[in-house]
């Protein structure tokens, strides 16, 4: 099978400073890729080079056979980091997720009846079809993301990449856009999305490419997130906890004992949940053994 | 009672509101791109940029429109090429280039002493002074205007909104600003006439922010700021009449108390909602608490 996604020895970076070097990857059709690493580490310049946002230095990107150069190749859908999104421009749900059709929908400035079905179906499908007048900026985080997920599936795909799509939402959002992601991926489109959140990708990710300047390694997760590798691409003392099919990541903090001591004589207050009360009870730290780990 | 028919009498009257509405109604549609760009200054250092234009085209023999035309369309384009580098930004680029192109101008005049042109009006607007000519060239630059940004209305939009991702989407967003500078730099020449170098930024400005206080959605905002514009335009030409003040500077006064009032409106709207809001959550407090009471 031809591959999606080829980088062969790439290089490349912004004013004559190397983000990535010597890059050589594939990514098959419909595979659901999760690129890990800490910032700085060239995951959203991968992205770029894939756009054509970015040109390499040396070596080459190619992008379903054809070679990118300095724009974009047909059928990627993207979906920026949301912080990015100027949240206060005068546009609504509708408006955004149309962009996704702005070079092929003819030549009025008003979608044809089929790109607004079209939308119609996403929009339904993500579960925000209620929304479509909404402005933006009044939307849940989980929300947002579905709009900016909702106009790249417009687009009509075959490869979707995501900046960050889980960074900054709650842990059932998170949850959630993943869930969603593993759905789209299931009708064929290739997905690959960058992420700081390890435990999440272990979870729900069936491919990692762990990334630090350069591929430190690429597998599934329980198979690449080991001590050695993760230690390797964050530059920092990461344990990894296993138990049975259950994968934790966990980073060591500096000290942790004598921070653990200056808090010995404090106690964790844990507030009754059940309604009309207003009771709290402690529970006793135990500094001692913070982490029970199985190698 | 006020005769309202009465200034229609003067020749100089009917060229003036017409080319004041239609000025406000071109400089409302485009400076919502021009807000929404953060780019809100451009207008003025853009129009004291084509001064310098407007004094090297006499010193040239050439037309007014062609050779200032020229000169603003490439520090439009200048500007956005400079507003690109990541270390300058939009509002610095518009500072250096647009004073450095006004200052050229102004050493041209004071170097070469016998001109018999008077800058004045293009410095401070001479809307009594309109000729038939600049009323044909407002005329067609509005339609070629809204002609432009009608059929580019998705790629405009797209481009104003995410000029990152545009690309990635086939939105071919160089193409995009450098039409969007052509249309400025024209807007801002056939409008120097009217409102002049110093309070052409105004006209751009204030509908678009009235604009965005009454609506959240694009195209909605383009009508808004077109309409209100040219209101403004038509409303404060009127006045201006009657109680005989600058023109120009009744029509920019005129947009700033429509936006005084909008924006109180606002306010005043969000303070009442917002109270609303807070007595409902108060109300569902007290409800979720005599629940636990009974």
């Amino acid at each position: 099978m031809e591959p999606l996604i080829s980088f062969n020895h790439m290089t490349c970076g912004y004013d004559d400073q190397a983000v990535l070097e010597d890059i050589t990857l594939q990514i098959m059709p419909g595979q659901f890729v999760g690129l890990v690493g800490p910032s700085g580490s060239g995951k959203t310049t991968l992205l770029r080079t894939l756009m054509g946002m970015v040109t390499p230095a040396a070596g080459s990107v190619e992008v379903l056979g054809q070679r990118v150069q300095g724009r974009a190749p047909a059928r990627i859908g993207y979906v920026p980091q949301l912080e990015t999104v100027d949240w206060n421009f005068p546009v609504t749900v509708e408006e955004v997720v149309l962009m996704g059709r702005t070079m092929r929908s003819g030549i009025w400035p008003w979608p044809n009846r089929e790109t607004r079905a079209q939308m119609a179906t996403i929009l339904d499908q993500l579960g925000i079809g209620a929304l479509a007048k909404r402005h933006i900026r009044m939307l849940s985080g989980g929300q947002q993301q579905r709009v900016f997920l909702a106009r790249a599936l417009l687009s009509d795909p075959k490869l979707l990449l995501l900046d960050e799509p889980t960074s900054n939402v709650d842990i059932r959002t998170r949850d959630e856009i993943l869930h969603l992601l593993a759905d789209i991926n299931r009708d064929g489109i290739a997905v690959v999305l960058t992420t700081h959140e390890l435990n999440s990708v272990a979870t729900h990710l069936p491919w990692v490419i762990c990334l630090n300047r350069a591929v430190i390694a690429q597998g599934r997760p329980n198979h690449i997130f080991t001590t050695e590798v993760l230690s390797r691409t964050f530059n920092a003392e990461m344990m990894v906890i296993k138990q049975g099919d259950l994968l934790l990541v966990a980073d060591r903090p500096h000290g942790f004992a004598d921070l653990a001591a200056s808090n010995a004589g404090l106690e964790d207050i844990i507030a009754d949940a059940r309604p009309g009360t207003r009771k709290s009870h402690t529970q006793t730290h135990l500094p001692s053994e913070p982490y029970h780990t199985h190698q | 009672m006020i005769d309202l028919v009465r200034p229609w009498h003067y020749a100089f009257f009917v060229h003036g509101i017409i080319a004041a509405t239609l000025v406000g109604g071109l400089c409302g549609l485009i400076g919502a791109y021009v807000v929404l760009r953060h780019m809100s200054y451009i207008g003025h250092g853009l129009s004291h940029a084509i001064f310098g234009g407007a004094v090297v085209s006499y010193l040239l023999q050439w037309n007014f429109y062609i050779g200032a035309g020229l000169y603003g369309f490439l520090a439009a384009l200048l500007i956005n090429a400079t507003a690109r580098k990541r270390q300058i930004g939009a509002d610095a680029a518009i500072g250096v280039i647009t004073t450095a192109s006004f200052a050229f101008g102004v050493a041209l005049i004071s170097r070469v002493r016998h001109f018999t042109t008077n800058f004045e009006a293009a410095l401070f607007g001479n809307i009594l002074g309109v000729t038939t000519t600049d009323l044909w060239v407002i005329a067609g630059v509005s339609a070629l205007t809204v002609i432009a940004l009608f059929f580019s209305y998705k790629q405009m939009l797209f481009t104003t909104f995410d000029p990152e991702v545009a690309p990635t989407y086939g939105v071919p967003t160089q193409k995009m600003e450098t039409l969007f500078a052509l249309i400025l730099a024209s807007a801002l020449i056939a409008s120097m006439q009217v409102m002049g170098v110093t309070l052409i930024a105004a006209a751009l400005v204030i509908p678009a922010v009235i604009g965005r206080l009454l609506t959240d959605r694009f195209s909605k905002l383009l009508l808004l700021t077109t309409t209100i514009g040219a209101l403004c335009g038509l409303t404060g030409m009127y006045t201006s009449f009657y109680i005989d003040v600058a023109s120009g500077a009744t029509i920019v006064l005129t947009a700033a108390a429509v936006f005084a009032v909008v924006i109180t409106i606002t306010l005043v709207q969000q303070r009442r909602h917002g109270l609303k809001a807070g007595l409902g959550k108060q109300a569902v407090l007290v409800q979720s608490n005599d629940s636990h009471l009974f």
